[in-house]
């Protein structure tokens, strides 16, 4: 039960920094918001590594390999996408 | 991969991964706090990678971990999937691919809870932790879903407007109340199978019933709820599995969608129960306050068009779905550039929620090499169209309505829109006269200073750039 306490007590105190942190944001940069913090979602691939790397069944460890796939197409796919939009947004005087 | 370490550092081995942890954590809020500003997101982006992969290398000294070859099949397959899809995807799929990435991430969840459920004796878990289980496998699966449900009416395959069986939301209501019911079930008696599988199968259910009644104009806040649910989903798994970087880069991902969402709900001057529980458009909605006897329209073409913008001192352009749709982005950048050429100061007027997705057109409009500080949003653009000589308005329609400012019968009444009627001469790129998403008439269509260029914005936008050349 203190675990869950202390649990709950991150949780809520990083769900206000999260708050906080993208209060401003301008619309143009939206999409890659989402897809960025789309991508760090996939942070439960680090789960998911636990259990297919534990030793205790098969059945489990299956279930934990397809959750690394999953996991790694949103952690790969969402940031290499995101990096793909953010290449684009220039100034104009960038390209001259 | 602890194991190999001599055995002296092994027992710093636990603590030094907590650290490590802490360390990708900060990497993800610097991240994100560098998401906000476009001159420093790319690095921001690159951060936050980082940080991920800082994690993920740690973990695999975790002493629980005693075998690889699941861990590298999996990461090898999904990392090939998921870079394959970033290279191939056009920008004017990016809704879907957001859309499905998140599915996968909500899915990995979900997966994540049932994987430590069933690797260890369910007498081991003590209640709270099945609650988390329980939820997990909810919120998770109801992303997963959801998620691919918005795919499939983004991409086309099901039909983007409302699909609902007579009273879908009491429906909805009661599978959610069942669903608790099942997670209170379980963790009184982790043991008995069916509960939990009913519970991972409703779930499932519940997410295709949800996405299922919300269609076109309303996707930009569906994407960005579910991206939240992706977030609290992994923050859930945290707690199965007890560890703080999940929950904390959980929560960080759900509040900022959170957020997210509620700024499109405020761009539609929607509440966020009505986007999901009421679906407007479809139900024969009146066309109050458009007289039949007026509706005429001027039509206009390429040719009228090119001299009208190239005498002007200053066009704005406005953007809306169509132009995704017709993949019109590189063509408008080209009759842009013409223009400004011929010194026609050019400008353009975003919606918030132009599009799909939240801040869509300003992803097209970037890929089409448009600089960023040329595009204006709502707040910004609206005191200008006054003076303005022409607006272009491609493939927008309701964001563009009057019926929002003054037929207050309309179902859009009080959207905040572009006041593109302000400006002196309107030309709207249509390929018909068809209604926009709200699925009401405009009464823009049919007024003194506007002109209708109907047809494939594409296409509209190839003439346009052929006829200005021709002026000269």
């Amino acid at each position: 039960m203190e675990d869950l306490i202390f649990n709950l007590f991150i949780f809520v105190l990083a769900s206000f920094v999260g708050f906080e942190l993208i209060s401003k944001v301008p619309p143009t940069l939206h999409t890659p918001l989402m897809s960025g913090a789309n991508a760090i979602s996939g942070i439960t691939i680090i789960g998911a590594l636990i259990i297919a790397g534990g030793s205790e069944s098969v059945y489990a460890q299956w279930i934990g390999f397809t959750a690394i796939v999953f996991a790694t197409i949103n952690v790969v796919g969402g940031f290499m996408v995101t990096d793909r939009m953010l290449e684009m947004f220039k100034k104009k005087e960038d390209k001259e | 991969m602890s194991q190999f370490l001599p055995e002296f550092l092994q027992a710093y081995v636990p603590n030094t991964i907590q650290i490590f942890y802490l360390i990708a954590t900060a990497f993800f809020i610097l991240g994100i706090k560098r998401l906000n500003s476009p001159a420093t997101a790319r690095s921001g982006n690159q951060l936050a990678s980082f940080g991920m992969l800082l994690g993920v290398v740690v973990t695999l000294f975790d002493r629980e971990i005693v075998s690889f070859e699941f861990i590298i099949a999996g990461v090898v397959l999904g990392a090939l999937i998921g870079a394959v899809a970033a290279k191939k995807v056009q920008m004017t799929a990016m809704p879907e691919m957001v859309a499905i990435f998140n599915g996968f991430g909500g899915g990995a969840s979900a997966l994540v809870a049932w994987g430590e459920f069933s690797r260890l004796d369910s007498g081991l878990f003590e209640s709270y932790a099945l609650v988390t289980i329980g939820l997990s496998i909810l919120i998770g699966s109801i992303t997963f879903t959801g998620s691919f449900i918005a795919f499939g009416k983004l991409k086309g395959f099901i039909n983007g407007g409302r699909i609902a069986l007579p009273g879908q939301n009491l429906i909805n209501l009661f599978l959610t109340i069942v669903a608790l019911f099942l997670i209170g079930w379980f963790t009184v008696d982790p043991e008995y199978q069916i509960v939990f599988w009913s519970l991972f199968g409703l779930a499932l259910l519940i997410g295709v019933f949800t996405v299922l009644p919300i269609g076109g104009a309303d996707m930009p806040v569906v994407i960005s709820l579910l991206n939240s649910y992706s977030g609290i989903a992994a923050s859930m798994a945290g707690f199965v599995v007890g560890n703080n970087l999940l929950i904390i880069s959980g929560a960080l991902v759900g509040a900022a969608g959170l957020i997210l969402t509620n700024i499109m709900c405020q761009a539609m001057n929607r509440k966020l129960l009505d986007v999901l529980f009421a679906a407007f458009g479809g139900e024969g909605v009146s066309t109050a306050g458009l007289d039949d006897d007026d509706k005429t329209v001027q039509k206009t073409f390429a040719d009228d068009v090119a001299i009208q913008c190239s005498y002007a001192k200053k066009v704005v352009i406005v953007p809306g779905y169509g132009l995704a749709v017709a993949q019109a982005q590189h063509a408008l950048k080209e009759v842009a550039g013409l223009l400004e050429g011929k010194g026609v100061e050019i400008k353009y007027g975003i919606h918030p929620v132009a599009g799909r997705m939240p801040g869509h057109m300003n992803v097209l409009l970037a890929e089409a090499d448009v600089p960023y500080d040329q595009l204006y949003d709502m707040d910004e653009i609206n005191p200008q169209f006054a003076s303005t000589d022409v607006v272009l308005i491609i493939g927008a329609n309701d964001v563009v309505n009057p019926a929002a400012q003054n037929s207050p019968g309309s179902p859009i009444y009080g959207m905040p829109i572009l006041n593109v009627h302000e400006a002196k001469r309107t030309i709207v790129f249509k390929r018909s006269l068809s209604y926009g998403y709200a699925g009401i008439d405009n009464a823009l269509f049919y007024s003194d200073t506007n002109q209708m260029f109907f047809g494939d914005a594409k296409k509209s936008l190839q003439e346009l750039t052929g006829a200005i050349k021709d002026l000269n």
